[in-house]
């Protein structure tokens, strides 16, 4: 947990009034004390990445809530599976290979992979 | 930030050897502190050329440098830690996306993915209700509203704000759990919980031993020797104590009811003297001391066992 500070302090190039939007357009969520703010390991990190994206990959604020959206519902998607993954792997062998079973194959599945790079 | 090593010489960051001692060599003539008497500025230019050359005409310490896993002055630099190591773990609950429920059980995330209706019932066309999911927090509150209690506000997501009660003695790293402040039920369910996990940060004074408090507190020589009526922090505010005549460094006194305010049984406040002589000690205290002849002189030590 770090104040916004040695924050400041620890990526060049991140200036105060820059990070004030972030907090107040709710891209980061560090927790207020008193008239400044801590932020907790997870916000230090998203701040690092949102800082990249930014300014490595020149995306302007506009295109942020997207980009971010998109991102938040990702790790909430992994998040969930994630779960879903631990429940099932703490049912005993028989029930696990039940589900196994149940799971529907995958269809549609292109031969020719998406070329995105 | 410091400049980078390459920034100093001014070269670039595919220098050669080379070319890094050439520069080096030159900058190092012109800014010689021995070349340069009364030009202060220059001694530090020379201190941070010779430290960059230090660290780029070793290769093994440049391609760490270049890897970014040593600063500019050599010292180990942390690998960095990714989002999404943060994102997947149970801080990552932080920033799900708003409006979007939170899966609390297997009966919300196959309704989420409307798969409800398959699921076999005990009652046909029963409707689907669940609760809904718990919110996930943290909270940093300062010693003395631990000690109290007293209310902390939490940042629950923009514009959402929730004064959370603290209990007199809550204990760090423990969990607070509000009910109804989590995720909005499903299907007329009831509302999950917030749960908060809470921090006590140290305070600069005040130490906890159970519910009780310690505190080291400063006193003269002549308040030791002598008593005195002193006011001494407390987590409900100062109060005046009094320091008995005679009184040794290490002194534990208690003050009753002052420690951790937990209602009906409150902890105790136990100070412990420490006698300050300063420094440099008053010459006239030592002058006397020189003189002083103790009608009854006795050794301090004297009941200490020999090992």
């Amino acid at each position: 947990m770090i104040a916004l500070d040695d924050l400041l302090l620890r990526l060049a190039g991140l200036d105060r009034r820059e990070i004030d939007r972030w907090i107040d357009n709710g891209w980061i969520l560090p927790e207020r004390r008193g008239e400044t703010w801590v932020f907790h390991e997870v916000d230090v990190a998203r701040v690092e990445l949102i800082f990249e994206i930014r300014h490595e990959f020149a995306i302007d604020e506009e295109a942020m809530p997207l980009v971010l959206g998109l991102l938040d519902q990702v790790y909430n998607l992994r998040r969930q599976l994630r779960r879903m993954c631990d429940a099932v792997a703490a049912q005993p062998p028989e029930v696990q290979a039940i589900i196994r079973g149940a799971l529907p194959p995958v269809t549609g599945a292109s031969d020719g992979r998406l070329n995105r790079s | 930030m410091a400049q980078s090593p390459y920034e100093v010489l001014g070269v670039k960051p595919d220098a050669s050897l080379d070319e890094i001692r050439k520069v080096y060599r030159k900058l190092a003539k012109q800014f010689h502190p021995d070349l340069n008497p009364g030009k202060p500025e220059a001694e530090a230019r020379f201190k941070s050329i010779s430290a960059a050359y230090d660290l780029l005409s070793d290769p093994e310490k440049r391609a760490r440098y270049d890897r970014g896993e040593i600063d500019e002055s050599g010292a180990e630099r942390p690998p960095r830690e990714y989002y999404r190591g943060h994102a997947e773990g149970a801080q990552g609950w932080r920033y799900q996306p708003d409006g979007e429920r939170d899966l609390s059980d297997l009966e919300d995330l196959f309704a989420a993915f409307g798969s409800a209706g398959r699921r076999q019932r005990g009652q046909a066309g029963e409707g689907f209700r669940a609760r809904g999911g718990d919110r996930h927090f943290t909270l940093t509150v300062d010693f003395v509203t631990a000690a109290t209690g007293g209310k902390q506000r939490l940042s629950l997501a923009p514009e959402e704000w929730l004064d959370v009660t603290i209990p007199a003695g809550f204990e760090d790293g423990k969990l607070l759990r509000l009910r109804g402040k989590g995720g909005p039920g499903f299907g007329g369910g009831p509302t999950g919980d917030a749960l908060i996990e809470v921090h006590v940060a140290p305070h600069p004074l005040f130490r906890r031993d159970g519910d009780n408090i310690l505190l080291e507190l400063p006193v003269s020589v002549a308040e030791a020797v002598l008593g005195a009526r002193v006011s001494v922090p407390t987590v409900t505010g100062p109060v005046a104590m009094t320091i008995p005549k005679g009184s040794d460094a290490g002194r534990q006194l208690r003050l009753r009811g002052k420690g951790i305010q937990r209602p009906k049984t409150p902890g105790d406040q136990i100070v412990t003297l420490r006698v300050v002589i300063g420094h440099p000690g008053d010459p006239e205290l030592a002058e006397f001391l020189e003189k002083w002849a103790p009608q009854n002189p006795s050794n301090p030590r004297q009941g200490m066992p020999s090992v």
